[in-house]
């Protein structure tokens, strides 16, 4: 039962299921990584059936992540290109985060701080396949200091990442209304014209 | 081994002390590479006593044999033809895991108690708790680890650790024919190491030496060099060999940073939304739309 017939439609199922596969993806990479990195976080490879398990699971997990998030940068690459608007926007950052969004410049589809992220994303795990290619051992042997280069890049770009995701996941959580333009595809047009006037305009036709 | 397993100095991916009351007199092998002959009875016996055996191989026009440190074989004689002063010398180091002071795959590895140092300095790897990640191949400045192929574990050189526990010298002590092996306390071997080197230099080798590089804490297995002052001419061996700075980064002061950094992104969001609130559709909004809606 739609609530609303008059909401506007944000994300296409595809677009959606494309979305989520990276999702879990990078949940499942980043328990399993974390595992890697630091001591207090091996009890995780308990939930990949152990420590080689997760070993062995971890890079393909990371190459489906790669195509996932490679499909979605072809979707949404136009949107996110950077404009003058939305370096205003995050010039005026702070309103933002205080909570008075009512003055802040009109966005379309994604405001600055989306598109940062977007890009964020994007860099990370180009570095992230390709330092991660290096240390798999399995498959692949490169020369040593070439790999222990790899290994720091893999392991900063990782932190940059899963910073930038629960961002990415409180910024969802904290923008009511948000949330379920990714699980249903839909929002409001309160929601949208607050937050996206732009794009409400361009949907909407007013 | 399980054997001396409460004498543990350091553990792999472990943050709290090992079981380490009891103290053991630290140990070394001494290589003296003046007086070995290559004859590679030490690789026979590392088979033999570790049970395990290569697969046979073929001649690749030099006497080394098998070419490189594989997951069987842990020990291998490496031989270097070297011009000095216009004479041939044929270099010959036994090469196989130098048991550092402070090893660099220990250091590297994040599976908890997969690469123990015990107080006698020996570095072991505990394969049932290696996941194969590599990490150690990595981590090492003498590059010895090797991965079996066949079940994905690290293997390298125990220093015979099972023998040592009870007492014996490593196998490969035990089968040198002309006493270029010797094992005992660390200290016995640095003294039986510059009585070689005093002895070599009368024999005119200036700069004769021993091994036992400072880069890594020095090492459980030392060397006497006829060329102390060049030792990448026995086959590569690294000159001043020490933990990479890459590897201190991953592994060091970035990784408790790292956390912190994570652990504050979700504590900040939290606290965020607690002070400032939810950033709610605004009632105005609604409610105009909704007006538009009656028209």
């Amino acid at each position: 039962m739609i609530r609303n017939p008059k909401d506007l439609v944000r994300y296409t199922p595809e677009e959606r299921a494309n979305h989520w596969l990276g999702g879990i993806c990078f949940i499942l990479l980043a328990l399993s990584g974390l595992a890697f990195f630091h001591p207090a976080f091996w009890p995780l490879t308990q939930l990949f059936g152990g420590g080689v398990w997760a070993r062995i699971l971890h890079p393909f997990i990371g190459l489906v992540m790669a195509l996932s998030f490679l499909s979605l940068f072809l979707r949404f690459r136009a949107l996110n290109a950077m404009t003058p608007v939305d370096k205003e926007w995050l010039s005026r950052m702070r309103e933002m985060v205080d909570g008075n969004d009512h003055n802040m410049p009109e966005q379309g589809k994604y405001n600055g701080g989306q598109k940062m992220m977007f890009w964020a994303i994007a860099v990370c795990l180009l570095l992230l396949v390709v330092s991660g290619i290096l240390l798999w051992r399995a498959y692949f042997t490169f020369p040593v200091e070439l790999v222990r280069l790899g290994a720091v890049i893999h392991a900063f770009c990782a932190v940059v990442m899963i910073c930038t995701i629960m961002v990415h996941v409180y910024a969802a959580i904290w923008v009511k209304g948000t949330m379920r333009a990714m699980w249903h595809g839909t929002v409001t047009r309160a929601w949208a014209k607050q937050h996206h006037r732009v794009w409400y305009r361009q949907v909407t036709g007013k | 081994m399980a054997l001396q397993s409460l004498d543990i100095a350091r553990s792999s991916a472990t943050t709290t002390p090992p079981p380490s009351v009891r103290q053991t007199t630290e140990v070394a092998k001494l290589i003296d590479v003046s007086t070995c002959i290559g004859c590679k009875a030490c690789q026979a016996a590392c088979m033999e006593w570790n049970d395990i055996r290569e697969e046979i191989g073929t001649c690749s026009g030099v006497y080394d044999n098998p070419t490189n440190l594989t997951e069987n074989s842990w020990t291998v004689m490496r031989f270097a033809e070297v011009e000095e002063a216009g004479k041939l010398e044929w270099l010959i180091r036994k090469d196989g895991c130098m048991h550092c002071a402070d090893p660099g795959c220990l250091k590297a590895c994040p599976a908890p108690g997969a690469i123990l140092q015990y107080a006698n300095g020996i570095v072991d790897f505990q394969e049932e708790y290696c996941i194969g990640c590599g990490y150690c191949v990595t981590g090492c400045p003498f590059n010895i680890p090797r991965i079996s192929q066949k079940d994905g574990k690290a293997y390298k050189c125990t220093l015979c650790s099972d023998r040592v526990a009870v007492g014996q010298a490593p196998a490969c002590i035990k089968s040198c024919p002309t006493g270029a092996l010797q094992f005992g306390s660390k200290e016995q071997m640095r003294d039986y190491a510059e009585h070689r080197v005093v002895d070599l230099k009368e024999r005119g080798f200036k700069e004769a030496g021993i091994y036992d590089p400072q880069g890594v804490g020095g090492t459980h297995v030392m060397y006497v060099l006829h060329h102390a002052d060049r030792p990448q001419l026995y086959n590569g061996l690294p000159a001043d060999p020490g933990i990479s700075p890459l590897v201190h980064l991953w592994k060091g002061f970035a990784k408790p940073l790292a956390t912190v950094a994570m652990a504050a992104v979700a504590l900040g969001s939290l606290y965020h939304y607690v002070t400032k609130g939810p950033n709610e559709v605004s009632k105005e909004l609604e409610d105009e739309l909704e007006k538009e809606d009656a028209l």
